[in-house]
């Protein structure tokens, strides 16, 4: 099983998830993220998705889920770079994702981790 | 009766008189055309068509029959291009039945005969009609469709800062490819920021205010801000009689306003020089 | 038309890829091959999850008028959904189960047929048109694999 690696930049965690993910491994990284967040009191999660060209709802929530638990270690997630495809799909699906910033990209992602204060 | 034997009878009968017949056949078309098509165009098709024919009846080989559809298609689309009505392609068809019927009305064998190529005749020429609609069909639903394309702009009003004016009703076809630009020309410019115009929009009502709430939270998904500005006295009626919520999506009631709005909200003001 | 297994979280992928390239060669905008293969995604993994594993079947498909299209089915001999019309509610809270992903799969395509019997499985077909665009409108004919 794959397993996407975290990049700690300051006090911000990078994902970028670069390949067609199986259920697991959407999993494994909520379980890995968590266990960063932790161990190294990061204050914002940036995923990048600029590479994924599906979202289903399974993923959607997962997503969302991550916000969650990033929420309760006092740090902000924001998505950036979702697929304008991606977004009609997950609209339609009735799927907002609730509780998690997006951006065009990392860099703005960035500046909305930065501003916040 | 041998169906085989009649249809190679007639068959033989049409290769024999293939001159005589796609000449008074030609002739009988020529006066339908009224000069839209030259002479020489039209014996030309026809001659194809009647070899085709004469192939299918003489069950020569299996390819005649889907080269005959093929080639009535294509005659079909061609004619609905060149703006002739779906009657006249098909009395092009059906003609050829009146071409060999002075032919063969003296000789009373030929009567069987007739009847089964007559029956094939018809089948044709219905075929034309049923293609010549669809070809129809197709032409409108393109022009519809590029009509949507020209009606549905995207402008860069500032850095960052987007409007789609929409003018006509927003219906959920409307709405896809307005989601599509939209979204297309956030990432091209890197905005964060969409003014949707309304101004144009004759109704508001429950489905459309459904369309705008989908197309923000699209837009939303890729990071940026929607204001929906336009909003005229009599649709903020019907929105507030029709208990449509927009919940946390501003409003505004004219394009510069929601202008001015992105703009305090982009950390952007504008002073006299 | 091609078969698919749908036995493990892998399987799952290889069906979102394949019905991708079918989506592409049938001529399906960018938005409705991703509207598919996420109706796909979603459809797979109910086979797997709820179904115990089962098949896909991928078919390219062309409409009276000449479209083309995809259509996709997905088959499993689990316990099958004792409440069909339950399960198809539309549902946009972020609940798990089988709702959220049958009513979301459904709003993706443009046909969609349900069977299921409790103890003798589920069968869910989808069928995805292609769409003129008027992209398609400035090319020639028959150069566009969607229009023929």
């Amino acid at each position: 099983m794959e397993r996407v690696p975290i990049l700690k930049i300051g006090p911000t965690l990078f994902v970028s998830i670069q390949i067609d993910l199986q259920d697991d491994s959407v999993l494994a990284l909520q379980e890995d993220l968590a266990d960063q967040l932790v161990a190294t009191g990061a204050h914002g999660v940036i995923i990048d998705i600029t590479a994924v060209e599906i979202v289903d709802s399974f993923i959607g929530r997962m997503l969302t889920m991550i916000g969650s638990i990033s929420r309760l270690f006092d740090a902000e997630t924001v998505i950036v770079g979702m697929r304008p495809a991606v977004a009609i799909t997950l609209t339609e699906l009735g799927l907002s994702l609730k509780g998690v910033r997006t951006a065009l990209n990392a860099e703005k992602g960035l500046e909305i981790l930065n501003g916040k204060s | 009766m041998d169906v085989g034997a009649t249809r190679g009878r007639m068959a033989a009968y049409l290769r024999d008189h293939q001159d005589k017949v796609v000449s008074r056949w030609s002739e009988l078309v020529a006066a339908g055309v009224r000069g839209r098509t030259s002479h020489d165009e039209v014996r030309r098709e026809l001659t194809g068509i009647y070899t085709l024919i004469t192939r299918v009846l003489a069950d020569a080989d299996e390819h005649a029959a889907g080269e005959l559809r093929a080639t009535l298609d294509e005659l079909s689309r061609s004619r609905a291009r060149d703006g002739f009505t779906p009657s006249e392609t098909a009395l092009a068809v059906f003609s050829l039945k009146e071409a060999v019927y002075e032919l063969v009305a003296d000789s009373a064998e030929l009567v069987a005969e007739f009847l089964a190529f007559s029956r094939l005749v018809d089948d044709l020429g219905l075929r034309t009609f049923v293609a010549y609609s669809a070809a129809r069909e197709q032409i409108i639903a393109d022009q519809a469709s590029a009509m949507m394309e020209l009606s549905t702009p995207v402008v860069r009003l500032w850095d960052g800062i987007i409007a789609v004016p929409l003018v006509g009703t927003l219906d959920s076809a409307r709405t896809q490819l307005v989601m599509e630009k939209l979204l297309e020309e956030l990432v091209t410019a890197g905005a964060s920021h969409a003014v949707i115009d309304i101004t144009g929009v004759p109704t508001v009502d429950t489905e459309v205010a459904q369309h705008l709430l989908k197309t923000v939270s699209a837009a939303r998904l890729l990071g940026a801000e929607c204001t929906i500005s336009g909003i005229r006295p009599q649709v903020a009626q019907t929105i507030v009689s029709l208990g449509i919520e927009f919940g946390d999506i501003a409003t505004k009631a004219t394009l510069a306003d929601a202008l001015a709005l992105a703009l305090r909200q982009a950390g952007l003001k504008v002073v006299p020089q | 038309m091609d078969e698919l297994p749908i036995r493990s979280g892998d399987d799952v992928v290889r069906v979102r890829q394949h019905v991708r390239t079918a989506a592409a060669a049938s001529g399906l905008s960018l938005v409705d091959q991703t509207k598919l293969v996420t109706a796909a995604s979603e459809l797979a993994r109910n086979t797997l999850v709820y179904g115990g594993g089962g098949v896909a079947r991928v078919e390219a498909v062309k409409s009276a008028n000449g479209r083309g299209g995809i259509r996709l089915q997905f088959t499993d001999e689990g316990p099958g959904i004792p409440d069909v019309d339950l399960a198809l509610t539309d549902g946009w809270t972020s609940g798990s189960g089988l709702g959220l992903g049958l009513s979301g799969a459904r709003r993706l395509v443009d046909e969609f047929e349900l069977i299921s019997k409790p103890g003798t499985g589920t069968s869910v077909t989808v069928v995805k048109w292609s769409r003129l665009t008027s992209r398609c409108w400035r090319r020639r004919p028959g150069t566009c694999a969607g229009c023929g």
